[in-house]
């Protein structure tokens, strides 16, 4: 009895996850479409550009300062074990270009504006004003969910841009200022080690998790389940989700981007 | 014209709707009254065309929705349709100016310049000139109603539907909403359907009237005839008794 039962919970749970994932790659698939489709609105991605990018740059910049600051405090510390802190500017950028701008620009945006944006999609659910756009005619998809999409895939490599450049000035300061390297040989060693394919790299990361940012966190909205604990329920599960699936998919990319880019 | 045949729709093992028929006169009201939970609410979801009945045919305007598979022939047949939601479904970011504008401008592609007149036309028919510029948060429920009610009859719809018009209403905004049907009636001419569980209240609104209750329809008729039915679970619904064949759960 305890063998069928169990089989039972498994066999719906996979059955239940995936009709889960088949229903999200739908729904991105549709957004993807409402995309392409006309009309267009301008204005409603200028929006969410403005909510989703230019609203976090304050944090994105915060965040990108200190974590060159540390780098350069990290990275001077190691290197100085191999008499090699010359390469200290380079050490703080390419972690940044490579890694940490895109991945802590994703983890900070879906933090910041991933939730606001489940959260206003999921009202907007149980308050029925997506119901009313419907029976007006109006699609949801085209109107809430694609703008959303754009801007996460718009602002994501932007801010990330942001992040490094704010970084490698935080990593600069402290590097030259508090731990007295030569200027010269910060800027120039980085100069020399950082090619253009370590910044593709980055944007190519930045991009996707932008499209990651704004898939999770709409479908996880837009299917949000009754009242406020489902509001709360659906915030919560955007985060964690987007959150992981950035951390996931940054291993799968920095491997195939590294072999593409190596060759 | 509105023709519900034989709608079923169950969800999970619960089955909400078993074999609704109902037909709504063009230009006239029908009331559908019940219970709480016994599915008024998801049959007008049905009419919307935001569910799927799990079987039976809905006519809107003799236009079959739930032949319609694609969501494009569904918004084409949902352009006949006005509809007042419970809380009135109003967008919170944007003024009641643009919530009166948005199914001009967003579904019929009005230009701003030409959906202005049309807005500033129907609130001043509702008396909604001086909240244009506020937000819906900033007015009363019973101001969100009648913003509910412009934005629904804006684009001069051919169906109202109209889903419990005075929840959450003192007894005073209530006859408003109810005077504020009546009128747009008038005004407008348009096939309605009223979702309520407001009697003897919606009677005022109603041409004819139709209890819901274990999924069918236990009875129609005008809503003189409903207050003189003999039917025991009508009577019990109509005069708020406890005792009787429907069950409080």
């Amino acid at each position: 009895m305890n063998v069928v039962s169990s089989t039972q919970q498994v066999g719906s749970f996979v059955i239940d996850t995936t009709e889960q994932w088949g229903r999200s790659w739908i729904f991105l698939l549709r957004t993807v479409a409402a995309l392409i489709k006309p009309p267009f609105r301008p204005y409603l991605y200028m929006v969410q550009i403005l909510q989703i990018g230019v609203n976090s740059m304050l944090v994105i910049g915060l965040i990108g300062l200190f974590t060159g600051a540390v780098l350069a405090v990290q990275g001077e510390y190691t290197l100085a074990k191999f008499g090699a802190t010359a390469y200290t500017g380079p050490a703080v950028a390419l972690s940044l270009i490579r890694e940490l701008g895109p991945v802590l620009t994703a983890l900070m945006v879906i933090g910041r504006a991933g939730s606001a944006v489940t959260a206003e999609i999921g009202i907007m659910r149980i308050t029925e004003q997506i119901d009313a756009l419907r029976s007006m005619a109006v699609d949801p998809i085209k109107y809430l969910m694609a703008p959303r999409l754009a801007a996460g895939i718009v602002a994501m490599p932007l801010l990330c841009c942001m992040f490094n450049v704010v970084g490698i000035f935080g990593g600069y300061a402290v590097a030259v200022g508090l731990l007295g390297l030569s200027p010269g040989t910060f800027m120039s060693q980085i100069v020399s080690s950082v090619g253009l394919v370590d910044v593709y790299s980055g944007f190519i990361k930045a991009t996707v998790f932008g499209l990651i940012f704004g898939w999770v966190a709409c479908y996880k909205g837009y299917t949000c389940g009754f009242g406020a604990q489902g509001v709360n329920k659906a915030t919560t599960q955007s985060v964690v989700t987007a959150s992981v699936a950035v951390l996931i998919v940054d291993y799968f990319l920095t491997s195939v981007l590294t072999r593409v880019f190596m060759k | 014209m509105i023709s519900v045949r034989n709608v079923h729709k169950s969800f999970g093992s619960q089955v909400v709707l078993d074999g609704v028929t109902l037909d709504i006169e063009p230009g006239k009201t029908t009331a559908i009254v019940g219970p709480s939970g016994v599915g008024k609410s998801v049959l007008l979801k049905l009419i919307m065309g935001i569910m799927t009945p799990d079987k039976g045919e809905i006519f809107i305007e003799g236009e079959n929705m739930t032949a319609a598979r694609s969501e494009s022939r569904k918004n084409h047949i949902r352009r006949s349709l006005g509809v007042l939601f419970q809380t009135a479904a109003l967008f919170d970011s944007l003024t009641i100016y643009d919530n009166i504008a948005f199914p001009l401008v967003e579904r019929n592609g009005l230009g701003a310049a030409r959906a202005h007149q049309k807005v500033l036309d129907i609130a001043e028919s509702l008396s909604l000139i001086e909240y244009l510029h506020n937000f819906p948060e900033q007015v009363s429920i019973g101001i969100r109603k009648r913003v509910g009610m412009a934005r629904a009859l804006i684009t001069e719809p051919k169906v109202v539907l109209v889903d419990e018009p005075n929840t959450g209403l003192d007894p005073l905004d209530g006859q408003e909403v109810y005077d504020l049907i009546n009128a747009c009636k008038s005004q407008w001419g348009f096939t309605g359907l009223v979702i309520s569980h407001e009697l003897p209240e919606v009677f005022q609104v109603s041409d004819r009237v139709a209890m819901i209750l274990g999924g069918r329809i236990i009875s129609e008729g005008t809503p003189s005839e409903m207050i003189a039915s003999p039917d025991a679970a009508v009577q019990q619904f109509l005069n708020g008794r406890t005792d009787g064949p429907i069950k409080i759960q």
